[in-house]
């Protein structure tokens, strides 16, 4: 008896003591999230509902010019522009403009940011240049490539190629994803350069001396010390540029205009001249979807990378 | 023998270096002279901007930029003004907070909600734009400065967050039990330890979101027309029916590039880690 009176408040009152403190962690956890809502709420309503309105639009068919024609379609959205050409046009164009970009501003940027990691007089001016075309306005510097540069009659391209007797070219017409790509890794080289002389300014200098004082020559140092030091480096700009770089509009749209015809469209020019100039909103939802489940794929590879990057960083 | 084999050794490895130095110079020119060339294309007169051959010599005037202060470039610009530092200012007071929930006293799901934000930040914008356009004209709100400060932040928090929380990960551990064990307020703490000390961390966000808000052009270009149109759509509208006024649009293009060229030029350290959304340092 006595063990049972000892026992039945014992037990009632660690019974209160976890509902208390059960309670004392949840309002924790709201005392925690609290100053998280504001931006979470602000992105799921700026971006979750316009997309899922997005995958709505694309099992529907509706054009504003047939505003009588608004029908579930199911996927039929989807089957139609798997037999466009020109979406398979414009991915294509996509995959050649952002991959190309990418490998060329990188070799560039790489380049560079080797030139520049060592000491020499002037290095911070010169650094300084370098940047600059990342910093000008994009659409001022994609206006300044198709007029300025490649202008058939008075571009500075045509001059410089024209004083070693090569005839003029009219490039944002005979070569429209050339011209784009020119444009694109002017632009990005020095993203490039920047995240890569990042790497090679964080390399430890006495291993780099110590590579030396072992008898290893300057390629050997490169390709067995910095290399491997970079890759974490390479992989996240590669990654970072691909994203940025494979959104691009500004370009194709005040370059080319996705022409001649729809030679150069890219998706993203091709989603929007399909919503905005032909008013086809299931095709060009449909077109979104496709794209945003591409964009995941390689995101989630970019994602992973970079979070390892940051778990590496944060045991060290 | 050793010391005059070493001086040549020397003398060639000095060598090198001048040639390296000087390849380096060229690159860096040849990189940069198409912002030369527009600089220079926005100090002359209609008829030699496009001039077959390019005129190098010409009597400069500030007739281009004259006429942008008298047309009617103002409100592209002011709207350009409001737009960036709105945003900005409404980016930085919902991340700095949501960073804090991600690093010093985090949430439970840290990793799922930074992987949620980021991944925003990878949707192609062209998937969104049509709900955000048919949404905007039924509340009324195309054409409205106000619809794109609300998309700037949409655009650039995920980056701030992920920015700040990079910042707030470096501030000490003895730092905030320190104040804790005064006993401070969540709020004091914030306001007095805190934000002091990511206070460049702060700086190199809003860096970071304003040259992106100002050089937005995709939504400007869908979502504005006469009232909210920005400065990208103003260097667009030199190109007019009468044909292109390739002076002007390049005095307007140095103008609309240049606070973005000297906040980068001034700010090149915060750049990078910027860029890489606080990943590098």
């Amino acid at each position: 008896m006595t063990t049972m009176t000892r026992t039945t408040p014992g037990d009632t009152r660690s019974a209160e003591e976890i509902r208390a403190q059960r309670a004392a962690e949840r309002a924790e956890g709201w005392r925690r999230r609290a100053p998280l809502l504001p931006a979470l709420i602000f992105v799921i309503v700026c971006t979750q509902i316009p997309f899922l309105l997005t995958i709505w639009y694309s099992l529907r068919s509706r054009n504003l010019l047939r505003p009588e024609g608004e029908q579930f379609v199911g996927l039929s959205n989807f089957a139609d522009i798997f037999l466009d050409s020109t979406f398979r046009t414009a991915a294509l164009n996509s995959v050649i403009i952002t991959f190309g970009c990418v490998f060329v501003a990188l070799l560039l940027g790489l380049g560079l940011a080797l030139l520049l990691d060592r000491p020499f007089a002037g290095r911070g001016v010169v650094r300084t240049l370098l940047i600059t075309p990342f910093l000008i306005m994009p659409v001022a510097g994609a206006m300044l490539w198709s007029i300025s540069m490649f202008n058939p009659s008075y571009g500075l391209v045509n001059w410089l190629i024209g004083l070693v007797g090569i005839s003029p070219v009219d490039w944002t017409s005979q070569y429209p994803v050339l011209s784009i790509v020119i444009a694109l890794v002017w632009q990005w080289t020095p993203f490039m350069m920047l995240l890569l002389l990042a790497g090679l300014q964080s390399q430890q200098r006495d291993v780099l001396e110590a590579a030396a004082m072992d008898g290893a020559t300057t390629w050997e140092t490169f390709r067995y010390v910095t290399l491997p030091h970079l890759r974490f480096y390479i992989e996240l700009s590669v990654l970072l540029g691909v994203i940025y770089v494979v959104n691009t509009f500004d370009h194709i749209y005040l370059m080319t205009a996705g022409g001649p015809g729809t030679a150069s469209a890219n998706l993203p020019f091709y989603i929007y001249q399909r919503a905005f100039l032909g008013f086809d909103i299931g095709q060009s939802a449909a077109m979104g979807v496709v794209t945003v489940i591409a964009t995941i794929i390689i995101s989630l590879l970019a994602l992973r990378l970079i979070f390892r990057g940051l778990n590496a960083k944060e045991q060290q | 023998m050793s010391t005059i084999t070493a001086q040549q050794a020397g003398t060639g490895r000095r060598s090198t270096g001048t040639l390296l130095t000087a390849f380096t110079w060229v690159v860096a020119l040849v990189f940069f002279a198409p912002v030369v060339w527009m600089v220079l294309t926005s100090f002359k007169h209609e008829s030699e901007a496009a001039a077959s051959p390019p005129s190098f010599f010409f009597q400069p005037t500030l007739e281009q930029y004259r006429n942008i202060f008298t047309a009617d470039a103002g409100p592209y610009f002011l709207n350009s003004v409001i737009a960036t530092a709105a945003s900005t200012l409404l980016v930085l007071v919902l991340a700095v907070p949501a960073a804090y929930a991600l690093s010093i006293r985090p949430v439970k799901r840290t990793q799922d909600a930074l992987f949620f934000f980021i991944s925003t930040k990878m949707l192609p914008i062209v998937a969104v734009i049509m709900p955000i356009y048919v949404i905007a004209g039924q509340i009324r709100m195309l054409d409205n400065i106000l619809t794109l400060i609300i998309l700037y932040t949409a655009m650039n928090l995920p980056i701030a967050i992920w920015m700040m929380r990079s910042f707030f990960l470096e501030v000490p551990g003895e730092v905030l039990e320190a104040a804790s064990i005064d006993g401070a307020s969540l709020l004091k703490t914030m306001r007095s330890v805190l934000i002091p000390m990511v206070a460049p961390g702060i700086a190199a966000t809003a860096l970071i979101c304003v040259i992106f808000a100002w050089n937005e052009f995709f939504f400007a270009l869908n979502l504005t027309a006469a009232n909210a149109a920005t400065a990208p759509i103003y260097l667009m509208s030199t190109m007019t029916s009468e044909g292109l006024f390739l002076a002007q649009l390049s005095a307007a293009s140095v103008l609309a590039s240049l606070p973005v060229v000297l906040a980068g030029w001034f700010a090149q350290k915060q750049l990078v880690r910027g860029l890489s959304m606080g990943a590098v340092k």
